[in-house]
C-alpha cells in the first residue's frame, strides 16, 4: 500500500545539523575566530563587503565563517542583513584625491608627481606555494619595509590624480557635476529600468559578481568590442566618510574606509567640431580589490558604446545583458533553484512527450499492453 | 552606528538550530521593515488596478535566495496580519522542503496560525499549483513566479517587451503557438501557459500546469503574483476574466488521466506519477496533499463527496 | 486633419536629416499618388536610404513633414501621431521590404508563421484559415505552398525576398516601401522578382516607394522617379522621360555611365 512521503520538516532539521557539523569541521581543531578571518583573510573580507554593499569587515568576516568560506553565500548573508536596515542618511561623495595612500600606480607614465608606490601586492611575487606557512604556529616578527617606495605617503596633497594631469591639457573627457546635482537613483530600493543612466550602471557593476565582470572585461580585450585601454591610475588607501546632519548644517567625518579606485583611459573619440580626447572607464571597490575595480572600469567603458557613437556588437556593450546578469545573488539563486522540486511541471512534459511519441508510432502504439494507461 | 560589540550580538541569529529566539526582539513583524511593506503594497494596489500588468518594485534581498520564492514571500509578508491563517504549498504539497522552509520563515517572523487545510486558510502561498478546493472571496492566493514576462523566451529585451505590452502587440505569442501546431499538431506548452487577463494583458500564470489555468478564471479569491528576482508584481482581482491563449480550431485543452488517484479515487484532480518498483511500475496520486487527505477522511467517515469533484470547469 | 477627395497618398515636404555634422538629406519634397510607383535613384551616399527611412517613420527628420492619407481619406502628419498609431500603420496599411531579407523575416519560424504574423497580431485566431491564407500567398509569390512549414533559413535568397513580400502584403497595405529589393540576387532571379513586383503592384493597386541604384529596376517598375545627389533631389519626373531625356548634369552622368552596384 503506497504511503505519501512525509517528514519534510524532520529532513530539514537533520540537514541543519549536518550543516553545523560541516561548518565546524573536526572539533579537535581550534575554531576559527572572526578576528582571524578579518585579519588573515582580508581579501576575502574585502570582496564580501564590496558585493554585499556594506562596509563592515566584522560582519563580512562573520558571514564568511557562517558560509564555510563560500564567498557568494557570504555575500548573500550580508545583503540580506543590509536589506532591512534603516537608512540614516546619505554621505557626501568621497573625495579620492584626498586618499591616504597605501598604493598608487600608473601604467601611462613612467614617473609622475607622488611617484609609483607599489604597496602590498601580489603583482611582483612568484606564485610558488610557500610551505613555511604550513608550519608557522607562533608569531614570527615580520620585516618592516624600509625603502621609501613602500612607505605610506602621508601628505595627500602631494599626489595629484593622473586624470587631473591629463585634464590640464584638455586631453581627457570630463563630466563636471551639474548645477542642480540630484541624488543618484538607489538601485537597492528600486529596480533597474532600461535605458539605465551611467550612475545606475556603475552601482550595478560595483555590486556585481567579480567573476562575471572579469569575464566581460576580458572579452573586450579579445576583440568583443575594443577600447584600447590603459591604466591611468590605481589608488588604494583610506578616505574619510562625511555626513551633513540636518541639525548641524556642516559636514562631520564619521569614519574612514579603505577603497580601491581604478581610472581607465580609453580610446579617444572626437568629431569634426570637437578635437579628440581620451575617454574613461571607472571602477571602485571596498578594501583592496584591484581585479574587481579594473574589470568594472573596462565594462563601464564598454557600456558607454552607444553614448560615444560606437557600434554595439558584443555582449559587454549591451546594458540589458550585462546589468541583468551581474548580480551573484540573482544568478546563483536562479541557477540553483533548479534543485527545487519541479515534478509537477516535469509530469506535464513527460505526458506530452509520451503522447507525441505514441502519435508518431502510429498504430503500433495500440500493441502496447502496459497495465497502466497514462494517455 | 552602535558599537561593534552590541551590533554583533544583536544580529538576528538566522542560526537555524536555535529557533526559540524571541522573534520580536530581532525582526519586524513578517521580517520586512514597514517602509518596504508600504512600497510593496503600493505596487500591489497598482497591480490590482491594472489586471495582468507587471508592476516593477524594489525587491529586497530576503533570507531565502532569489529564484526560491522571494517574490511570493515579499508579497505575503506585506499583506499578512496577526490574525491571518497561512498555508504554504509547493507542487501542491504542504510537506515538500521548499514549502516547509517558507512556512517556518513565517512562523518565526509572525507567529501566525499555520494550516494545511485549504479551506481554513486566509492566505495561501503557492509554488507551481492551485489547490483543488475552490477558493472563496475572503481568501488570497499568492503565487511564486520565476519568470514574469510571458514573452521572455521569444524576446529577452525588457525594453522591447514593455512596448509590446503597452501597445497590446501580441502577435509574437501567437506565432509561437502557430509554430507548435504546425510542428507537433497541437500547442506544446504544458505549464506556465500564457493567459489573457481582463481581455487586455497577456500574463504568465507561473509554472502551474495548464490543468490549473481554468481555476484562475472568475475566481472569487484575490490572486497575487510575486517575482522577486525579476522584481515584478502582478495581480488578478476577484471575478476577472482569465482566458488561456489558443486558436479557434486548436483551442486550449487540459490534461486528462485515465486512472483515478490511487489513494482517494479522485478523477478530477492533478495527479503525480510515482514510480513504485525497479521494473517501472507506476501509480498516480493527487498532487494536492490536503485535497487527497480530506477526500480520504471523508470517505472513511462516509461523508458526501466534496463539491470540487464535479468541477474542472472551463 | 483634412479630408481631401483627391489628395496624394503620401506627401513629403522639405525633409531634412542630419547625422552629427553630416547632412544626409536636404529639403526633400515630393508627392505620391495612390497606385503609383516612385523610384528613388542615386549612388550610395546620395541620401536615398535616409529619405526612405524618414518616409517610413523609421527615423525622425530634423525638419519637414510627412503626410499620409488614411483609408478614410483623412490626412495625418506621420510624426504627430503617437508611437502606437505609427506601429499599427506599419503593420497594416504600410509594408517595408528590406534589402536583406533576414531583417524583414523571422528566420527561425516557418514560412506560414511569417506570413500569418500580421494577421495574428490583428486578432485572427483560426489556425486552419491562417495556414490557408499563408499557402495562398506563398503561391501568389511563386513559392511552392508545400513549403509552408519550412524555415526561411532553408530558402534561397530569391525565395526569402518573395516570402518577405508575402509577409508584407497579407494585410493588403496601400503603401509599400522597398529598399533595394533585388540587390544581392542573381540577374535571372532579379528579373523574376521584378516581374512579380510589377504584377503585384498592378493587381493590388499599390502605391510604392522603391529605393534603388539600378536604373533598370526604375525603368521596369516605376511610373515616376526621383534622382538624388548628396542629399538633394536634383531631378524628378516620369521615369521614361527622365531616363530618355535627362536634364540635370548628374542625371545625364548616371544615365550614360554603367553603375557598379
Amino acid at each position: 500500500m503506497y504511503v505519501a512521503v512525509k517528514g519534510g520538516e524532520q529532513a530539514i532539521l537533520s540537514s541543519y545539523q549536518l550543516l553545523d557539523r560541516q561548518r565546524r569541521g573536526d572539533q579537535t581543531v581550534p575554531e576559527l575566530s572572526i578576528a582571524q578571518i578579518r585579519q588573515q583573510m582580508k581579501l576575502a573580507v574585502d570582496r564580501v563587503m564590496t558585493e554585499g554593499s556594506v562596509f563592515d569587515p566584522e560582519l563580512a568576516a562573520l558571514a564568511i565563517k557562517q558560509a564555510c568560506g563560500d564567498l557568494v553565500e557570504a555575500i548573500f548573508l550580508l545583503r540580506a542583513y543590509r536589506a532591512t536596515l534603516p537608512r540614516l542618511g546619505s554621505t557626501k561623495p568621497i573625495d579620492t584625491s584626498k586618499m591616504v595612500l597605501d598604493r598608487r600606480i600608473s601604467a601611462t607614465f613612467k614617473d609622475l608627481p607622488g611617484g609609483q608606490v607599489l604597496g602590498p601586492t601580489y603583482d611582483y611575487t612568484q606564485r610558488l606555494l610557500d610551505f613555511s606557512l604550513l608550519e608557522r604556529t607562533e608569531d614570527v616578527p615580520l620585516a618592516i619595509a624600509a625603502t621609501a617606495n613602500n612607505s605610506t605617503i602621508a601628505a595627500t596633497t602631494d599626489v595629484p590624480r593622473v586624470i587631473d594631469l591629463l585634464n590640464q591639457e584638455g586631453l581627457i573627457e570630463t563630466h563636471p557635476a551639474p548645477e542642480l546635482d540630484v541624488s543618484p537613483f538607489d538601485l537597492t530600493r528600486q529596480p533597474v529600468r532600461f535605458p539605465a543612466d551611467r550612475s545606475t550602471r556603475l552601482q550595478n557593476l560595483a555590486r556585481g559578481d567579480e567573476g562575471f565582470l572579469l569575464a566581460m572585461a576580458y572579452s573586450t580585450q579579445r576583440g568583443y568590442a575594443n577600447s584600447h585601454p590603459f591604466v591611468g591610475e590605481i589608488r588604494l588607501g583610506s578616505v574619510a566618510i562625511e555626513l551633513v546632519p540636518d541639525e548641524l548644517g556642516f559636514a562631520i567625518s564619521i569614519g574612514d574606509i579603505e577603497i580601491t579606485e581604478c581610472q581607465m583611459i580609453n580610446q579617444f573619440a572626437g568629431s569634426k567640431t570637437e578635437p579628440p580626447q581620451f575617454t574613461r572607464g571607472y571602477g571602485l571597490a571596498f578594501g583592496h580589490s584591484e581585479r574587481k575595480a579594473m574589470a568594472m572600469s573596462l565594462v563601464d567603458r564598454a557600456l558607454r558604446a552607444q553614448e560615444l557613437g560606437e557600434t554595439v556588437q558584443s555582449p559587454a556593450q549591451m546594458p540589458e545583458f550585462v546589468l541583468s546578469h551581474s548580480d551573484s545573488l540573482e544568478a546563483s539563486g536562479f541557477v540553483q533553484h533548479l534543485k527545487l522540486p519541479h515534478y509537477v511541471d516535469f509530469q506535464s512534459e513527460l505526458e506530452l512527450v509520451r503522447k507525441m511519441r505514441s502519435g508518431a508510432e502510429g498504430t503500433e502504439a495500440s500493441q502496447d499492453d502496459s497495465d497502466v494507461e497514462h494517455e | 552606528m552602535s558599537d561593534t560589540e552590541q551590533r554583533v550580538t544583536a544580529i538576528p541569529a538566522l542560526k537555524h538550530s536555535n529557533e526559540s529566539q524571541d522573534v520580536s526582539q530581532h525582526f519586524n513583524f513578517a521580517y520586512l521593515d514597514e517602509r518596504t511593506k508600504r512600497m510593496i503594497r503600493r505596487a500591489i494596489l497598482k497591480a490590482v488596478a491594472v489586471p495582468g500588468y507587471q508592476v516593477p518594485f524594489g525587491s529586497r534581498e530576503m533570507p531565502l535566495p532569489y529564484g526560491w520564492g522571494t517574490g511570493g514571500i515579499q508579497v505575503t509578508a506585506s499583506v499578512i496580519g496577526p490574525n491571518d491563517i497561512l498555508k504554504v504549498i509547493d507542487q501542491g504539497s504542504d510537506d515538500t522542503v521548499n514549502a516547509v522552509n517558507i512556512r517556518r520563515f513565517f512562523q518565526r517572523t509572525t507567529n501566525v496560525e499555520i494550516t494545511t487545510h485549504t479551506q481554513a486558510a486566509t492566505l495561501i502561498q503557492t509554488r507551481h499549483r492551485i489547490p483543488e478546493m475552490p477558493l472563496r472571496q475572503d481568501q488570497v492566493i499568492i503565487y511564486q513566479v520565476p519568470v514574469p514576462e510571458p514573452m521572455q523566451r521569444l524576446e529577452p529585451r525588457e525594453r522591447e517587451t514593455r512596448s509590446l505590452h503597452g501597445l497590446a502587440e501580441y502577435g509574437l505569442m501567437h506565432v509561437k503557438l502557430y509554430e507548435d501546431v504546425s510542428r507537433y499538431g497541437h500547442i506544446a506548452t504544458t505549464y506556465d501557459y500564457p493567459v489573457l487577463v481582463n481581455h487586455r494583458y497577456v500574463m504568465a500564470p507561473s509554472p502551474i500546469p495548464k490543468f490549473d489555468n481554468p481555476k484562475m478564471h472568475m475566481n472569487p479569491a484575490l490572486q497575487l503574483f510575486g517575482a522577486g528576482r525579476e522584481k515584478r508584481i502582478y495581480a488578478v482581482p476577484p471575478y476577472t476574466a482569465v482566458e488561456s491563449l489558443g486558436f479557434e480550431d486548436y483551442p486550449f485543452e487540459v490534461q486528462q488521466w485515465e486512472a483515478p488517484c490511487e489513494i482517494c479515487g479522485s478523477r478530477s484532480s492533478f495527479l503525480d506519477e510515482v514510480i513504485t518498483d525497479d521494473s517501472g511500475g507506476r501509480i498516480f496520486v493527487c498532487s494536492d496533499s490536503d485535497y487527497c487527505q480530506s477526500r480520504q477522511s471523508s470517505a472513511e467517515q462516509n461523508l458526501p463527496a466534496q463539491p470540487s469533484d464535479q468541477r474542472n470547469g472551463k | 486633419m483634412v479630408v481631401a477627395r483627391s489628395a496624394p497618398i503620401l506627401r513629403a515636404t522639405k525633409l531634412t536629416k542630419r547625422y552629427g555634422q553630416r547632412t544626409a538629406l536636404i529639403d526633400a519634397s515630393f508627392e505620391l499618388w495612390s497606385g503609383e510607383v516612385l523610384a528613388i535613384v542615386g549612388e550610395s551616399g546620395s541620401g536615398k536610404s535616409t529619405l526612405l527611412n524618414v518616409l517610413a517613420a523609421r527615423d525622425r527628420p530634423d525638419a519637414g513633414t510627412v503626410e499620409f492619407q488614411l483609408k478614410d481619406g483623412t490626412i495625418e502628419d506621420v510624426f504627430q501621431m503617437t508611437e502606437a498609431q505609427r506601429r499599427l500603420l506599419a503593420r497594416t496599411d504600410w509594408g517595408f521590404v528590406h534589402q536583406n531579407s533576414a531583417d524583414g523575416l523571422r528566420m527561425d519560424v516557418s514560412a506560414g508563421a511569417n506570413v500569418g504574423e500580421r494577421l495574428m497580431a490583428l486578432g485572427d485566431r483560426h489556425y486552419g484559415q491562417l495556414r490557408a491564407t499563408a499557402c495562398d500567398w506563398l503561391a501568389r509569390v511563386e513559392i511552392d505552398p508545400s513549403r509552408v512549414d519550412d524555415l526561411p533559413k532553408h530558402f534561397s535568397g530569391g525565395m526569402r525576398q518573395r516570402l518577405q513580400i508575402a509577409r508584407n502584403l497579407v494585410t493588403r497595405p496601400r503603401l509599400v516601401f522597398m529598399d533595394e529589393p533585388t540587390s544581392g540576387l542573381d540577374v535571372s532571379v532579379q528579373a523574376k522578382l521584378l516581374d512579380l513586383l510589377r504584377q503585384l503592384t498592378q493587381q493590388m493597386d499599390l502605391a510604392s516607394v522603391i529605393v534603388t541604384h539600378d536604373l533598370a529596376v526604375a525603368r521596369l517598375l516605376a511610373h515616376r522617379m526621383i534622382v538624388m545627389q548628396r542629399g538633394c533631389i536634383v531631378e524628378t519626373g516620369l521615369t521614361d522621360q527622365v531616363l530618355d531625356d535627362p536634364q540635370h548634369p548628374y542625371t545625364q552622368l548616371l544615365v550614360s555611365s554603367v553603375l557598379q552596384p
